[in-house]
């Protein structure tokens, strides 16, 4: 099997040209940005960089202090979650750009 | 029964059902040997990629380091699970829409350069025969110690297994054994952690009972814990000892070395479009995450009973695991006062007038996982379990590696570069004889394992960061990085990250520490370092060196949207 035969109207089809391949691209990377902003929070910023003040918090109800909580627990839930919300925006977007692989 | 026979009996019917499943899935193509035919459901591969990747260090190590060290083990834990967001995002669909067979592959037609290809076969070979030399030693201690067997005679059935299936099913018979050995692996991780937790805070879900309340103290088991840590004069489980920079650097070296390994990459291909290989990371992510979110709550359960259980208790009365243990030399006790109960203590720890205490008793951390369940007095059924998953976690890692190392030979060096004309038949057979030749070789340092696996591991990780995430990056995210950039980068990278370890741990060992290091990052960290300076080299000189031909332009126009991936195949280059 090989590659199916791109389409005139494919973004960023083999000329590189098409004006909405940009559009497609630039909105991917914007959601990029938005979601390794969060990734970089959950982990770097509360489960390291912030620890300590992050510790002087309880979760109400438990053992955790906030800051090992996001460190041993929570990052790994937000990470999760970051994935699945980008599976979710970038079906939507492939879809609206019509570059989604519906019938093949 | 006793404990070794239920090992017996539950090894036995894991192996029995690992080739069972490789015997129903035979590849028999170079297609089917690589990437499983590209047929692989998401879902499926999602599991696949969770055994394949959670290896002994996973299953048998992480929580014992985690007991040791509380807090500092964090980076273990975010490390390991957040390179999957970068793989997520940055990598899986773009590298699933161009579906070559290979990270090497990728990397030599992207900059459409033999040196590239090279560079890349080299670090691919080297990292994954570092991580199969600790999985084959995880099989030998599971053998050793539960099966009391020889360690040579272990290896070499654990060995066995993974080269019938290996050999004999590729890609596609790896990744349906790999879903069985995740399912017996999870369940092997979770039952004990459930025992324990009920035991220990009354709750069944691990996660939660890590945050509840202690049922022998009333106080909640974090705070306990810290208390009991700030009697013996151990540092607070709750805040680490580490300097917050070098935790930074090694959570970042562990996560983007993470997305640059080939046998996590290479899973990706193995989905038929380029949604399947997003949401295929989004459940391999899932499918870790419950044994990564269980491990912390296991490592406390094992710390605090652990204490329960020695602290301050005559040496004589020590319970059977401790005893067999001690043969093994992975736990070793010196009466230095000679009143023959056990202190063990950490470096703060003063007695009433406020002499110091000495700590007289040594554990292996690997070990904690392994012995928690006699430990806790669990049924001996729960502990062959155990064993079982153990080796499941080793062989399943064991077998993605070596398909690693056997396509780089049969594939990158063999068809795309000195033997260009060999038949389909003649690449297959070529894939089997190196896996084969590899299983044996990685065998070898199973049972006479180079003294620094530990010490290896760090440079796998630091090594795939420094190489492969910022070239394959680059080459997704940059349509003018060019052939000069991607080589010059990953080269300055490596020698950088490898220069550094090889001061630090093989010519000036006595020197490792916080004061020589560069801003304070250990050489488990400097991968992130690697990285950075690849990054930036490849990023100057591509500006001042000729831009990549049309054709790679237009290939990575068509590497950005998802229409058209097709089948893997072969790049027209």
């Amino acid at each position: 099997m090989t590659d199916t035969p791109e389409t005139p109207a494919t973004v960023g089809g083999p000329d590189g040209k098409n004006p909405r391949a940009g559009d497609y691209w630039r909105k991917n990377l914007q959601y990029l940005g938005i979601l390794l902003a969060v990734w970089f929070a959950v982990s770097y910023g509360a489960g390291i960089l912030f620890v300590e003040q992050l510790n002087r918090i309880r979760i109400p109800g438990t053992g955790f202090p906030l800051g090992f909580w996001f460190a041993q627990q929570g990052s790994i839930y937000a990470f999760m979650v970051l994935i699945f919300v980008y599976v979710f925006l970038m079906n939507r977007l492939d879809q609206e750009f019509d570059v989604d692989e519906g019938g093949e | 029964m006793t404990v070794q026979a239920w090992t017996f009996v539950l090894v036995g019917l894991s192996f029995a059902l690992y080739i069972g499943v490789a015997i129903a899935t035979r590849a028999n193509s170079t297609k089917e040997f690589y990437v499983a035919g590209s047929g692989v459901s998401p879902l499926a591969n999602g599991m696949a990629t969770a055994a394949d990747w959670m290896s002994a260090a996973s299953f048998i190590s992480m929580a014992g380091l985690i007991a040791f060290r509380g807090y500092d083990g964090s980076v273990y834990l975010m490390g390991w699970t957040g390179g999957y967001v970068l793989l997520a995002l940055l990598l899986a669909p773009y590298l699933r829409k161009f579906g070559a067979y290979t990270v090497p592959d990728f990397v030599g037609d992207r900059y459409y350069s033999q040196t590239a290809r090279i560079v890349a076969v080299v670090c691919a070979i080297f990292v994954s025969f570092t991580y199969v030399a600790g999985q084959m030693r995880g099989v030998g201690i599971v053998f050793g110690r539960f099966l009391e067997v020889p360690v040579e005679i272990g290896v070499v059935i654990g060995m066995g297994i993974v080269f019938f299936y290996a050999v004999l099913g590729g890609m596609k018979g790896i990744t349906y054994t790999q879903v069985a050995q995740y399912c017996v692996l999870i369940f092997a991780y979770l039952v004990p952690a459930i025992f324990l937790s009920l035991m220990i805070t009354g709750n069944a879900i691990p996660q939660f009972g890590l945050g509840g309340v202690d049922l022998e103290s009333g106080t909640f088991l974090l705070d306990r814990l810290n208390g009991l840590h700030e009697e013996l004069g151990f540092a607070a489980y709750t805040s680490g000892t580490k300097s917050t920079i070098d935790v930074f650097f090694i959570t970042a070296a562990l996560m983007v070395g993470t997305a640059g390994l080939p046998h996590v990459i290479i899973r990706f291909y193995t989905v038929p479009k380029v949604r399947d290989a997003r949401i295929s990371v989004g459940w391999a992510l899932m499918f870790i995450a419950l044994l990564y979110t269980a491990a912390p709550a296991v490592a406390v359960f094992a710390r605090t009973n652990l204490l329960n259980t020695v602290s301050e208790q005559p040496y004589a009365e020590m319970p059977e695991w401790f005893t067999k243990w001690e043969s093994t030399g992975l736990i070793s006790f010196e009466d230095r006062n000679g009143d023959g109960l056990i202190q063990f203590v950490g470096p703060d720890a003063r007695d009433a007038t406020g002499a110091s205490i000495a700590n007289e008793l040594t554990i292996d951390q690997d070990i904690m996982v392994l012995a928690n369940p006699e430990i806790a007095g669990l049924p001996n059924w729960v502990i062959g379990l155990v064993a079982a998953g153990g080796l499941a976690a080793a062989l399943s890692t064991a077998a993605g590696l070596l398909l690693v190392v056997s396509a780089a030979i049969s594939h990158d060096l063999l068809k795309r570069g000195i033997k260009k004309d060999i038949s389909e038949r003649g690449e297959l057979i070529a894939a089997r004889v190196s896996a084969g030749v590899a299983v044996v070789i990685a065998g070898y340092l199973g049972i006479n394992p180079p003294g620094f696996v530990a010490e290896v591991v760090a440079f796998a990780f630091g090594l795939a960061a420094a190489s492969f995430f910022p070239a394959i990056i680059l080459g997704i995210f940059s349509k003018r990085m060019n052939r000069e950039g991607a080589i010059l980068g990953m080269i300055s990278g490596i020698t950088l990250t490898a220069g550094y370890i090889v001061y630090f741990k093989f010519i000036n060992p006595a020197a490792n520490t916080a004061e020589y290091w560069w801003f304070g990052i250990s050489p488990e960290g400097i991968g992130t370092l690697g990285m950075l300076v690849n990054l930036a080299v490849a990023l100057t000189v591509s500006r001042f060196t000729p831009p990549p031909p049309e054709e790679i332009v237009h290939m990575v126009n068509r590497i950005r949207v998802p229409r058209g991936a097709g089948a893997a195949h072969e790049i027209s280059a």
